[in-house]
This record gives structure tokens, C-alpha cells and sequence, in this order.
């Protein structure tokens, strides 16, 4: 239940022992350790046995009302699995998840290296979380269309895109499919339905709703899925994609990835700490879910059930994925200078690659030796297909992106004034 | 020729479009059952069905979110916003997100989307049903920025904008929904009927975004107007017995920039009027533009007729209206500078 993650601070303590006529005083939420403390999340009973039950996916929402508060698990930490959500997928799968989840992670790691090494401006790693992502591309068709935000590159990894052209478009090189004109990250793939990302949060869940009608207007089989973290579900959008959702019955999943992080600020700014962030979709008479983001057969369960009930008209789902973010939010962010070094290391759900590969060796379908060669295999991977990118120009020498092209694409067709300028620009060249 | 007002043409251009393609939508508060509280929408769901123009919750944000991901899904949406005044909560949807889609995954996806807006004074809205925002949309890149001034330009404006594939603001002057309006609000209402504008052919046609529409020929002033102000410029010329070059811009981005360079080349004077507030208003970007190309042609400074810098207010909706006073005002100072 939500109330095992919630901390009773020292500052609300004091406030019980106030007086006067006004009991109210200005309560700010704070985190329960900051650097110097020793973090102990003991208290936490993280939930083994008592996964809540599966409902049937076309379910009354109401139905899914105690999952916004509980937490669906397939995994134990000792690998087991058990409860009504264990998912019917073959250990090539599972396997499947391992290698992308792993290969996401080597990734993410050189990509951070290189921009530490000033070959590109700036970077995003998932580490921690990467088991969302995978297991929820994992229990989607590859033509469901995905409305990212910038943590979910474990999508593009399963979905395989390219991953030439993702480091291309992180080091905005003449190999960028972009062009240079975005950020680091902000990748787009259309072909692999995957949104063009936005760098304004939470944009993008009610665009998601509408996309989603669209598909239901069209009769369509096809789904959206739509992602925020947890620190966006406070902008307005979030509210309007519920509310649109629930209006419309669209079929799409709306994830909020709770990694408890958003930069500096911790989970209990974006939305107190009474409630969670599953049943912000209650009221909407959304059907809801909590799942262990770390489980990444739970995510795959989860999102398989809401993917279902979507797709047979039961309408939207909303689905808070549990999860822990390790590193800092951005290549620009020092998380040291907000909460406890080790708390990535106490956090009580353990790491989503090591809980799968411990289930898997369980299961007789994995071992040591293999998890080794897999993961020498996506160091590999990565650094020869980062090689290959950054060929192709890099930021701290030539990027070899055209200037010329951050004046296309502005319209479909050029419009007179551009071209205008197009011209001066030209001219300053000279 | 059937004989419109703006609020017919309006309709009918969507009715037109709803009747050739079927992946128009129309929707917004009010807009479907009821047909929206100015009736530009009456009939439409009627004909084309609940699910081509629909009622959507009070959320400008949410019906301009999910018109661009209906967009990016092949659609192509209609929102209409009912009140300029309420569009603010739609801005970071706007500017943020339809605007630049289509650069920052640099064409990958796009959103073809059109927001109709009803804009401007003259039936006392106040503060919040009279607003003109069309510079803080003008300012945007990524978005095409337009506004009819009578029921033949309203529908074929309309229709090439819901054909065009990039997004386009089409604001809607509410005062000349169903007639051209002069400037003095105690003269008897004119309808479009029997006007040759408020002849409206039927079926498809359109008026191309990017065009200015030239209305006199004199070589005396140039007046630059769009909305409501179009016909202010007109009457206060004529009652003055100036031979003015008016133009009604109609596209405010892209602008007809040419047709204004060779305008005021031929007049030598330029009054720029509009019913926002003035400070940082699309005047001064009209005054920049003319002043960068046509300097040595100029034989007064460019004179701007605009709203005050305050809120549009009420009681006083006639005293903030930049009416035929400081229209004439203006004009005079030109012609004597």
C-alpha cells in the first residue's frame, strides 16, 4: 500500500506540536534522506506474495481501483515468479528482454562517456529503468505508437532502430536524421512508432489521446501509448489526457514511470504524499495499475492487460510503473547534491537486469558464462556502432550538419520571408 | 450566387470539406449538437454524423493536443476555440508543440491542423470575449497566421487552410460576422446581404494564404488593415475624399509583403491599423518592414491606429475601439507630414 513508501518527516512532526487559533501551516513535502544521511528504506515491506488479483481486461475500471494502490509483481528476488500475472512468454523472450535492456544500458554508458568527452552536447541515460521501456515494447504490435519522453530509448533498442542513427542524432552529425536541429535524445522514428519526442513535458500525453482517437475514428487496430514521468503528471496535459481519454474511451495506455527523481525535486513535490500516482486515475474512471518497474515481467503483464482491454474498446488504462531512477536525471545534473550517494544501491527493488537474469538462470534458461558473453557483446555492439557514428562528424570537431537545412522543414514549402533570410545568411557567409 | 453571411460561409467551407474528405473533424466547446455559441458549426453534426463534429470538454489545451495527434495520425482536424480569449491555455500546444513538430523531427511528423478563433470588440465582451492575440501567434514560427475581413474570403481562406499541411490560425473578426461594420457603432447594423463579398460561391474553391486582397487603387496613402479595421479604413477614406491603396492583408503570416513594398513605393505614405494594443502589436512589425524597404520612398513616418495598451474594457469598449477619430486623426497627419 502506499502508505509502506511514505515517510512521516521531522517537519510534520513539528507541525502537529503548533498552536494558535490557525492549525494551518505552510507544509513543504521533503524527501526522507539528503546527502550526508545514511539511507534505510527497511521500512518498506516490499510487497512478495500478495500481488493483487487479474482482473478480466474488459473489467468494470472500478475493478482496477485497489491496483492503483497495491503493486503487481511476477518476480521474486530470489527469481520465482508467481500470482495471477505471470505472462505467458516463451524464454526466448524473456531472453529477448535481457539482451535489450542490457544493450540499452551499454549504450546509455558510452553515450555518457563520449558526451563527458565533449563529442556531443548533452545526454540521457535510462539507467535502472530500463526494464519499463523493454518489457512494455515487448507486449505491444510494433505499429502501436509509442508517445515517448526522453527515457525511453529502451523502445528503439527492442523495436530495432537503428542504433547508428540514434548516436548520429546525438552527436547532430551529417548522419543525424534530424538534421541537428534537436537536442540530444529527442529522437524521432516513424517508422518504428515511435513520437518525436518533446522537450516541453507532459506535451505529448494528450496528443497521444488524440492520436489514439484517431485510430478509433478510423477503425483501426492500432493503439497510442504514452508516457510521462512522474514529475509531469503536475502539468495541466496530464489532466487533459485523463479527462480526454476517459471522455472519448480512446484506446491508448498513458504510463507514468515514477522513478521517484524529477532533477532535484523528489516524487512527493510533483503530488503530495498522500495518494499514488495510479489513482490519479481513478477519479477519471480510468482503469489502473501499479506495477514494479523493475520487474519487467510485470511490466510486461501490466501492459499486456491494458494493451487488451485498449484494443477491445475497453478504453484507456493508466499504468504507474514503480521504478528507481539510478543516475543523475542528465549529463548537466550532479544527483550528489540532492539526495544520499547510496541510495541508488539500497533502493529495495533491486536492479531490472539483475532480478531477470536471476530468473532466467532459475528457470534453467540462462547462466553465468552467457550473461558475461552478453554483456561483452553489447559493449561491443555499442562501441563499434559508436565508432562507425561518430565518423560522421561530432561536436567537439565538425558536426558536417549542413547550416543551411535550420531553414527547412520550418513549412512544407518555404515561405517567402525565409527564403529572405536564407539569403542573408548566405551572404554572411561569404 | 448564394448570398452569405460570415458565419454561413464559415460553415459552408466546412461543409465542403467535411463532404469531400472524410478524415475532417470539427470539434470544440459547444460546437456539436448546438452547433457553437456563434452558430458556425449549426447543422454540421446533423449532416456528417457524431463523429465528424463533436462537443469537447471546456479544455483549449486538451482540444488543441488532440487535434495535432489526430493530425499526426493522417486526420485533419478542425478546433475551434471559442473565444480568442480563451486560446491561452492552447499556447504551449500551439507554439510548443503544432508549430514546431514538423521541424524538430525535421518532417518526420507533422500537424496539419487548423484552430478557428473567433477575435476582436464591437459587442461588448470586455476583457475577455474581445481580444485580438494575432501578434503572439505571428511571432511563432511553424504557424501560418490568417484572418478573413468578409463571408467570400472566410470560406475560401478556410478551406486552403484545411488543405494546407502546415498549421494555420484562421481568426474570425466576430463584429463583421454578419455584416461590414464602419467604425461607428450608433449607425444602423449593415447585413451582407446584397453585398458583393457576402456572395459566396458554392462547393470548393479557395483564396491561397500568402495573398494580400487590394481593395482601391489610389496613390494618395497606403492603409494597411485586416478584421474589422478593413472597413473602417475604407469609410474614413472615403469619407475624407482621400484616393487611399488600401490593402486588407487577409495572411498575416506569410505576409504579401510584396504588394505593401509596392504600395507604399507608389504612395510615399503608409497608416497601419489594427485593433490590438499597440506596443509590440503586428504594427510594428508591419512599420519595421515597410520602413526596411521602402525608406527612401517615405515622404511622412509611418503612423500606426491601433487599440490602447490596456485591457479591452467594457463601458468604454467604444473609447478603447480604434475608431474613424483615430483613424482620420492619423490619416491627416500623414498627408500633411
Amino acid at each position: 500500500m502506499v502508505s509502506e513508501f511514505r515517510i512521516r518527516t521531522e517537519t510534520e512532526s513539528n507541525m502537529a506540536k503548533q498552536s494558535g487559533s490557525n492549525k494551518s501551516r505552510l507544509y513543504v513535502p521533503e524527501p526522507p534522506f539528503r546527502p550526508g544521511d545514511t539511507p534505510d528504506y527497511s521500512h518498506i515491506s516490499v510487497p512478495a506474495a500478495h500481488s493483487p488479483v487479474r482482473p478480466d481486461p474488459l473489467c468494470d475500471a472500478d475493478e482496477t481501483r485497489d491496483h492503483a494502490t497495491s503493486l503487481i509483481r511476477v518476480m521474486r528476488f530470489n527469481g520465482e515468479t508467481q500470482g495471477d500475472w505471470v505472462p505467458g512468454i516463451s524464454p526466448e523472450i524473456k531472453r529477448t528482454a535481457l539482451r535489450d535492456i542490457a544493450l540499452t544500458r551499454a549504450m546509455d554508458e558510452r553515450m555518457f562517456t563520449m558526451q563527458r568527452q565533449g563529442k556531443m552536447s548533452f545526454y540521457m541515460k535510462s539507467t535502472g529503468e530500463e526494464a519499463v521501456s523493454v518489457g512494455h515494447s515487448l507486449a505491444l504490435q510494433d505499429t502501436d505508437m509509442i508517445f515517448p519522453t526522453y527515457r525511453q530509448q529502451g523502445i528503439l533498442i527492442n523495436r530495432g532502430a537503428s542504433m547508428k542513427e540514434m548516436m548520429c542524432q546525438c552527436l547532430s552529425n551529417s548522419g543525424d536524421p534530424l538534421d541537428g536541429k534537436s537536442i540530444p535524445v529527442l529522437y524521432s522514428f516513424k517508422k518504428h512508432g515511435f513520437f518525436s519526442i518533446s522537450g516541453n513535458l507532459g506535451t505529448q500525453l494528450i496528443q497521444g489521446v488524440g492520436w489514439a482517437m484517431a485510430s478509433a475514428y478510423k477503425n483501426s487496430d492500432e493503439i497510442a501509448s504514452v508516457f510521462t514521468g512522474e514529475g509531469a503528471t503536475a502539468e495541466g496535459d496530464f489532466h487533459y489526457a485523463l479527462n480526454f481519454a476517459s471522455t472519448y474511451r480512446a484506446p491508448c495506455i498513458i504510463n507514468v514511470v515514477n522513478n521517484q527523481w524529477a532533477i532535484s525535486s523528489f516524487q512527493g513535490i510533483a503530488a503530495g504524499e498522500g495518494e499514488t500516482f495510479a489513482a490519479r486515475g481513478t477519479g477519471y474512471g480510468l482503469a489502473t495499475l501499479r506495477v514494479d518497474g523493475n520487474d519487467v515481467l510485470a511490466v510486461y503483464a501490466a501492459t499486456e492487460w491494458a494493451a487488451e482491454r485498449a484494443r477491445r474498446g475497453g478504453g484507456a488504462t493508466l499504468i504507474e510503473h514503480f521504478t528507481y531512477r539510478k543516475s543523475g536525471h542528465s549529463t548537466s545534473d550532479d544527483p550528489s547534491k540532492y539526495r544520499p550517494e547510496s541510495e541508488p544501491d539500497v533502493w529495495p527493488f533491486g536492479d531490472p537486469l539483475e532480478r531477470l537474469k536471476t530468473h532466467l538462470i532459475l528457470i534453467g534458461e540462462w547462466d553465468e558464462e552467457r550473461h558475461v558473453e552478453l554483456l561483452e557483446s553489447c559493449k561491443k555492439q555499442v562501441r563499434e556502432t559508436y565508432k562507425s557514428a561518430e565518423a560522421m562528424g561530432n561536436l567537439s570537431g565538425e558536426t558536417r550538419v549542413n547550416d543551411f537545412t535550420m531553414f527547412e522543414q520550418v513549412y512544407e514549402h518555404a515561405l517567402p520571408h525565409l527564403d529572405e533570410q536564407k539569403r542573408m545568411f548566405a551572404q554572411e557567409r561569404d | 450566387m448564394p448570398q452569405m453571411n460570415m458565419i454561413e460561409a464559415i460553415r459552408d467551407a466546412l461543409d465542403v470539406k467535411m463532404s469531400q474528405d472524410s478524415d475532417v473533424l470539427v470539434f470544440g466547446e459547444d460546437v456539436g449538437y448546438f452547433g457553437g455559441v456563434f452558430r458556425a458549426t449549426a447543422g454540421l453534426q446533423e449532416t456528417h454524423g457524431l463523429h465528424r463534429c463533436f462537443d469537447t470538454p471546456i479544455s483549449e489545451g486538451g482540444i488543441v493536443g488532440i487535434a495535432i495527434g489526430m493530425a499526426a495520425n493522417g486526420l485533419r482536424p478542425v478546433a475551434e476555440i471559442q473565444f480568442a480569449d480563451y486560446i491561452y491555455p492552447a499556447y504551449d500546444q500551439i507554439a510548443s508543440e503544432a508549430a514546431r513538430l514538423r521541424y524538430r523531427s525535421n518532417g518526420d511528423f507533422t500537424a496539419p491542423i487548423t484552430i478557428r478563433t473567433p477575435v476582436g470588440g464591437g459587442i461588448y465582451g470586455g476583457t475577455t470575449h474581445s481580444q485580438s492575440p494575432e501578434a503572439l501567434f505571428t511571432h511563432i514560427a511553424g504557424l501560418k497566421t490568417i484572418i478573413p475581413s468578409n463571408p467570400y474570403d472566410a470560406k475560401g481562406m478556410l478551406i486552403d487552410a484545411i488543405e494546407d499541411n502546415d498549421p494555420v490560425l484562421f481568426l474570425e473578426p466576430k463584429r463583421l460576422y454578419n455584416g461590414p461594420f464602419y467604425g461607428d457603432p450608433h449607425a444602423p447594423a449593415k447585413t451582407w446581404r446584397g453585398h458583393e463579398l457576402g456572395e459566396v460561391p458554392s462547393g470548393h474553391y479557395t483564396v491561397p494564404i500568402g495573398e494580400a486582397r487590394k481593395i482601391s487603387k489610389g496613390g494618395d496613402v497606403t492603409i494597411l488593415a485586416y478584421g474589422t479595421m478593413v472597413w473602417v479604413a475604407q469609410k474614413v477614406a472615403e469619407d475624407m475624399g482621400l484616393e487611399a491603396d488600401i490593402l486588407d492583408l487577409r495572411s498575416l503570416l506569410p505576409l504579401d509583403i510584396e504588394a505593401i513594398e509596392k504600395s507604399v513605393k507608389k504612395t510615399g505614405r503608409c497608416v497601419i491599423l489594427h485593433e490590438a494594443t499597440r506596443t509590440s502589436g503586428f504594427g510594428a512589425e508591419l512599420a519595421a518592414q515597410v520602413q526596411e524597404r521602402c525608406f527612401y520612398a517615405l515622404e511622412a513616418p509611418i503612423q500606426r491606429v491601433t487599440g490602447w495598451d490596456t485591457p479591452y474594457p467594457h463601458a468604454q469598449e467604444w473609447a478603447y475601439f480604434p475608431g474613424p477619430k483615430r483613424v482620420g486623426n492619423a490619416l491627416r497627419s500623414v498627408m500633411e507630414g
